[in-house]
């Protein structure tokens, strides 16, 4: 079993009326298994409302299934004495950088999460110096995080979840409200904490370029996991990625469509420098 | 520009009032205003105002600071000057019109402003010299004892923290929806009391869901953080008394020991 494992999971959203009857249910996730293997980077990609924050949400233990069960390094997320241990051990970073810094100053709420789990003072300032580090944040630590970008905010919000030192790290969409440049800085900070400390990443993201260097790319429509592959296997499928109304890189779609049409060209290219290096060796050996 | 707003009016130098525990400014604090009661006598009011002096001179914040305060109350000020100057009771001095001025009426309408002067600069000493941030961290060690008798003393120093984190992005929000909706050609400016409230209206409802999304994320972020209360949590800067505190609750023990004294011999 993996670090995080996942089995014939549902997760109903409940509406209830005054009278507390139920009005409405919505599935947000029917029926999904799945096992996550430890140290690896994880993408999860899927169209808006396909359940890819219901089910980070059970991976913290802030939701807990309907029906199925989900397991934390080992613990069932439904197991209410083990909810903090769940937590600690698994990490979670949200869309929007404002809603989840607490502090008033970034060391003070990158600090936060050990106070929380009762960290003796000493202790609350290792953690933090080495977390503001692994995400290189310390020249900000004395900052307040209003005068900070939404890029580096994230960092700091990264760091917070460090200093809780999980194994495991869920972003959900953490890139969805940066720039370029912001989103770029905090995928770089991620890849190197999954390569470096070998911290379990589970990224949940809407662009593609960004689920390029996963290990594992997990595609989720209606409250299922439809796809499941390396990058290149899943990209290499570009209609199936269209029907579930998922954007392809251009790359890749280019190739694709050159491939179909009869060109020597590998399936599922992700770069530009791949698709330049596989176009010219597929040209070169039309010519000969 | 929002941005640039800050909470409180902390003036950011080193000094040893500003390395000094909340809680001991707090106290102090209350210590001070407690004297400015107790006094009753011109000799009292020299000591309070050396003991501020001294105070002022060692907070290193320009005096400019300090009395920026009294504008907000100025009118405050004046109400009660002119109350106790024109309606004590004694001695005649003159007369204006129908208003009578006594010896006792100028004597209570000057220890009147004195006290309420000292009031305001000595309070701002405390938030000159304090962070919110520091202050919110003071109030929840010093009130402490309220736990006891089901106080939620830990829950309202976090509101009051957070609050100092949100105001600034809630009114950057502000701005920002403000343009929006000038932009669609609302008028926050023109008008009537009614009219102006009214045009609040487009620009409240979207502040207000804002507001409720953030609550709700936040909450979601901080119960992620294995927030639950302040039962069995650690501080990362703990408060801990130094000298220069002990030596401050010394110093206050023998203002009020002068200040008591010289009420009883004059
Ligand atoms: N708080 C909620 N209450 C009711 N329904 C919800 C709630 N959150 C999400 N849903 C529903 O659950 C489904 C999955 O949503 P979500 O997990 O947020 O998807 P995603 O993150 O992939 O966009 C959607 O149909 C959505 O409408
Ligand atoms: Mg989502």
């Amino acid at each position: 079993m993996g670090i995080i494992k996942a089995s014939k999971l549902v997760f109903d959203y409940i509406r209830r009326d005054e009278e507390e009857n139920i009005e409405e249910t919505d599935r947000a996730i029917d029926g999904l298994s799945v096992d996550v293997e430890k140290g690896s980077f994880v993408a999860v990609l899927g169209h808006n409302g396909s359940g890819k924050s219901t089910l980070a949400k059970h991976i913290n233990a802030i939701l807990v299934p309907t029906e199925g069960t989900v397991w934390v390094s080992g613990m069932d997320t439904a197991d209410e004495s083990k909810v903090w241990e769940i937590r600690k051990g698994a990490g979670m970073v949200f869309q929007n950088p404002d809603n989840q810094i607490i502090g008033n100053v970034v060391e003070e709420d990158v600090g936060f999460g050990p106070e929380n789990i009762g960290v003796p003072t000493d202790d609350i300032w290792k953690r933090v110096d080495e977390s503001l580090k692994a995400v290189g944040m310390t020249a900000f630590r004395y900052k307040s995080p209003n005068k900070l970008s939404g890029g580096q905010k994230q960092r700091v919000a990264i760091a917070g979840v460090m200093a809780m030192r999980p194994e495991c790290i869920v972003l959900d969409e953490p890139t969805a409200m940066l720039d370029p440049d912001g989103r770029k800085e905090v995928i770089r900070t991620v890849t190197e904490l999954n390569r470096k400390e070998g911290i379990t990443v589970i990224l949940i993201t809407h662009y593609m370029e960004e689920v390029i260097g996963a290990d594992r790319v997990i595609v989720m429509d209606e409250g299922k996991i439809v796809m499941d592959g390396t990058p290149r296997e899943v990209f290499s499928r570009v209609d199936e990625l269209k029907e579930y109304r998922l954007d392809v890189p251009q790359v890749t779609e280019l190739a694709y469509e050159l491939r179909k049409g009869g060109a020597d060209m590998p399936a599922g290219i992700l770069s530009i420098d791949e698709f330049v290096e596989s176009f010219m060796a597929a040209m070169g050996g039309t010519e000969a | 520009m929002l941005r640039e707003i800050t909470i409180g009016q902390y003036y950011p130098v080193d000094s040893v009032l500003h390395r000094m525990d909340p809680r001991t400014k707090l106290f102090g604090t209350m210590v001070y205003i407690v004297s400015l009661f107790l006094a009753d006598n011109v000799w009292c009011y020299l000591a309070a105002a050396v003991f501020l002096a001294a105070v002022i001179r060692l907070s290193h914040v320009p005096l400019s600071f300090m009395v920026r305060g009294l504008k907000a109350i100025l009118f405050l000020l004046l109400i009660s000057v002119s109350f106790n100057l024109f309606l004590t009771e004694g001695e005649e001095l003159f007369r204006i019109w129908f208003l009578r001025v006594t010896r006792e009426g100028v004597r209570m309408a000057g220890f009147m402003a004195v006290r309420l002067i000292f009031l305001v600069v000595g309070s701002s000493v405390m938030t000159l010299t304090t962070t919110p941030n520091q202050l919110t961290d003071g109030l929840e060690k010093s009130l402490g004892f309220l736990k006891k008798v089901r106080v939620p003393v830990h829950e309202m120093a976090m509101i009051m923290s957070i609050a100092l984190r949100f105001i600034p992005i809630l009114v950057e929000e502000t701005d920002k929806i403000m343009k929006a909706q000038m932009a669609r050609g609302a008028d926050f400016e023109s008008g009537g009391l009614v009219q102006k409230a009214k045009s609040m209206v487009p620009l409240l409802v979207p502040l207000f869901i804002s507001a409720f999304r953030r609550a709700t994320d936040l909450a979601m972020a901080m119960e992620a953080r294995c927030y639950h209360g302040g039962e069995g949590r650690t501080r990362m800067k703990p408060l801990r008394y130094a000298g220069r505190d002990y030596a401050a609750y010394l110093t206050y023990a023998a203002y009020m020991g002068v200040m008591l004294a010289l009420r009883t011999v004059f």
